[in-house]
């Protein structure tokens, strides 16, 4: 052990990031979707590696080598719903993961890197989705594609010829299909991995932000003795700064909350899983279990639950490139997030009361707009996504404004409960 | 408290089905774990709809298995097609005669069930009609001008749209009372309801041939996680209990 240690600090990184780790003490069960995004992660790895080896990206191929995964391959079809299943389930816990980062603050300085680098995930997040989505080769894979896609040749000079570019043809095609496998299975995996790694590196450097927003951190020599905590912190830290005795180590304090939150995570999705992977629809579209058919137009083409706010949202702007760009900055105004909230108190908990109102309308707006955007189309919808599209930036604006002179309530010097 | 009614609301949409069609759908009782209904099914699959439509990503010995029939019974009286247990089911029609005919290839079935849902099915096969202006002289309530004759007039004999004379108000009008058949057909009509519904058993079994494996071994897997929940709630709250 030693030997190899001399040689590779494994256990020195594994006291400084995963068991010496300071953690606040107060952190409730919102902290635990970052730890549930990393086990999705790792299953999405995982399974798809082993879908991988039965799956044919060709356009004449893909749609039946998913039904010979199913049918053919020893324990396949768990393979297979792992995978479908952890996708939404991806996006639900990093969906619960950013609201928390909301309400507590934790966007604030110094944690405006940690966010940008989580908008970074989540960008790439939606890109892996998409190209995974496009692979079963269902009809909803085809027309899905076609229509985002299609999203690029509203920009200006360029747009037509980008989309040739994507698509690798004229049309989505086998070519499409194709590449969207490289970069479902490398590329973006990759990406993903890295951005998350840096976005691991830089939370331990700042530090986990809590539900009160109390830093657990001190400028050195400012705590007396029993002030600080007890526990074995990492050396890393504490010659930094001092700790306050607000906190726990990360194992097996913290190990063990995330594994109850896990268990019941993993309830949840192992019912959707073995019981019931299409979740009414949502998680496996209907007519995703159609073949592919350019010459067959779906009477509804809706993407899947998760991007469905997105395309509310552009199709609630009546012109083409507005709605794309509308779209866009739907995502960029939450990456601006720390420099368009001017307060210097992260937690909702003493913040003033518009602010607690500001973010659950916020997420009412978001689930309503994916409400819409998953949902045909009909006159009073177009009219309140408009209206749900403006309340959406409305809340970025609002924000920005009250945030300035906001009247907040004092914050704890320690952590209260 | 709250938080937790929060988080749950945000979940909720996920759980709303969506309402599709608008024809009203009967409601299809089906079984998986019925056998007699899925080799019944399966029987009537081969002789009524295999001629045109195949379900090519599902083998005959796998469906053979699954619905507890013997391999060599099942090659001797259901595989009109094909030579080994392992191969697809498929037809010989080719699919450029099928586009000729019917103005369409025939759609393969085998996940017709996971598309369109048991009780379309249900329905659309109890839903066919006299209609002399069609191509093959039946039309479809479910699916309006399908490219299909009924393959199963056979069964059910010729239904047609039905108007008794009946005494409204004082008045003696005709009002439409459903799809009746002419009483041709094999089949009764609650033999003709009960045949379809073993049909739909069998296309339902087929788009999802692991669906009872899979709850199967799902049983086990939540009971297991019960059980994990408990072990590590109790040894988080024996690690926490220092802490202040």
């Amino acid at each position: 052990m030693d030997w190899v240690e001399y040689r590779l600090p494994i256990m020195r990184v594994a006291n400084m990031h995963a068991i010496q780790y300071p953690a606040p003490r107060n952190m409730n069960f919102w902290y635990m979707f970052g730890f549930l995004a990393t086990i999705v992660l790792v299953n999405q790895i995982v399974t798809g590696v082993w879908l991988t080896m039965s799956f044919t990206p060709t356009a004449e191929e893909a749609f039946a080598s998913v039904e010979y995964i199913m049918r053919d391959v020893e324990y396949g079809y768990i393979l297979r719903y792992m995978h479908s299943t952890g996708a939404s389930a991806f996006f639900i816990v990093v969906y619960l993961h950013m609201f928390r980062g909301m309400i507590y603050g934790s966007y604030q300085k110094p944690r405006e890197l940690l966010w940008l680098f989580g908008m970074f995930i989540y960008l790439a997040l939606m890109a892996e989705a998409f190209m995974g989505y496009v692979l079963p080769w269902g009809q909803m894979s085809y027309w899905g594609a076609q229509v985002i896609v299609s999203l690029f040749s509203a920009i200006p000079v360029i747009g037509p010829d980008l989309v040739i570019w994507i698509q690798g043809d004229y049309v989505i095609s086998g070519a499409t299909l194709n590449r969207f496998f490289a970069l479902h299975v490398i590329a973006l995996p990759l990406v993903i991995v890295i951005l998350v790694f840096l976005h691991i590196v830089a939370l331990h450097e700042v530090g986990s932000n809590n539900p009160d927003g109390t830093d657990v951190k001190r400028k050195k020599g400012s705590l007396s003795e029993d002030e600080k905590t007890n526990y074995k912190i990492h050396e890393y830290y504490t010659d930094k700064y001092d700790i306050v005795d607000d906190i726990v180590p990360f194992f097996p304090h913290i190990v063990l909350k995330d594994l109850v939150g896990f268990s019941f995570f993993l309830l949840a999705f192992c019912y959707i899983m073995f019981f019931n992977p299409e979740m009414g629809g949502y998680f496996l579209e209907h007519p995703n279990f159609e073949i592919a058919n350019p010459l067959k137009t779906p009477e509804h083409i809706f993407p899947v639950w998760y991007f469905t706010p997105f395309y509310a949202i552009l199709k609630a702007v009546p012109h083409k490139l507005g709605g794309v760009i509308a779209m866009f900055a739907a995502i960029i105004f939450l990456a601006l997030l720390p420099w368009l909230d001017r307060g210097k108190v992260k937690s909702w908990r003493y913040r003033c009361g518009l602010h607690k109102w500001n973010l659950m309308i916020f997420a009412a707006v978001f689930i309503f707009l994916g409400y819409l955007g998953g949902t045909p189309q009909e006159n009073w919808k177009i009219i309140a996504s408009q209206i749900l599209t403006i309340m959406y930036f409305g809340f970025f604006v609002l924000l920005f404004i009250y945030s300035k002179n906001e009247r907040t309530k004092p914050v704890p010097a320690r952590i209260t409960e | 408290m709250r938080k937790i009614i929060f988080v749950l609301s945000l979940l909720l949409p996920l759980g709303v089905m969506a309402a599709g069609g608008n024809v009203h759908l009967d409601k299809a009782e089906y079984d998986l774990t019925d056998k007699a209904s899925l080799q019944t099914g399966a029987k009537l699959f081969m002789n009524y709809c295999l001629g045109c439509h195949q379900t090519q990503y599902q083998r005959y010995q796998r469906t053979f298995e699954d619905l507890g029939i013997p391999v060599e019974l099942g090659q001797a009286n259901l595989q009109f097609t094909g030579e080994k247990p392992g191969e697809h089911i498929k037809n010989a029609m080719p699919s450029e005669s099928g586009a000729k005919w019917f103005g369409a290839p025939p759609p393969d079935l085998t996940l017709v069930a996971r598309v369109r849902g048991a009780d379309w099915i249900y329905t659309y096969l109890r839903s066919f009609y006299v209609d002399e202006s069609t191509k093959f002289g039946v039309n479809n309530l479910v699916f309006p001008d399908v490219g299909m004759p009924h393959a199963l007039q056979e069964l059910q004999g010729v239904p047609r749209k039905t108007t008794e004379k009946m005494l409204i108000d004082g008045e003696m009008v005709d009002r439409y009372v459903g799809i009746k058949a002419d009483g041709s057909g094999e089949l009764s009509a609650a033999e003709y309801d009960t045949a379809v519904l073993d049909l739909v058993n069998y296309l339902v079994y087929i788009g999802e041939p692991s669906r009872l494996q899979s709850e199967k071994i799902g049983r086990w897997v939540m009971i297991f996680l019960l059980v994990l929940l408990v072990l590590v709630y109790l040894l988080k709250k024996e690690y926490w209990r220092d802490v202040h």
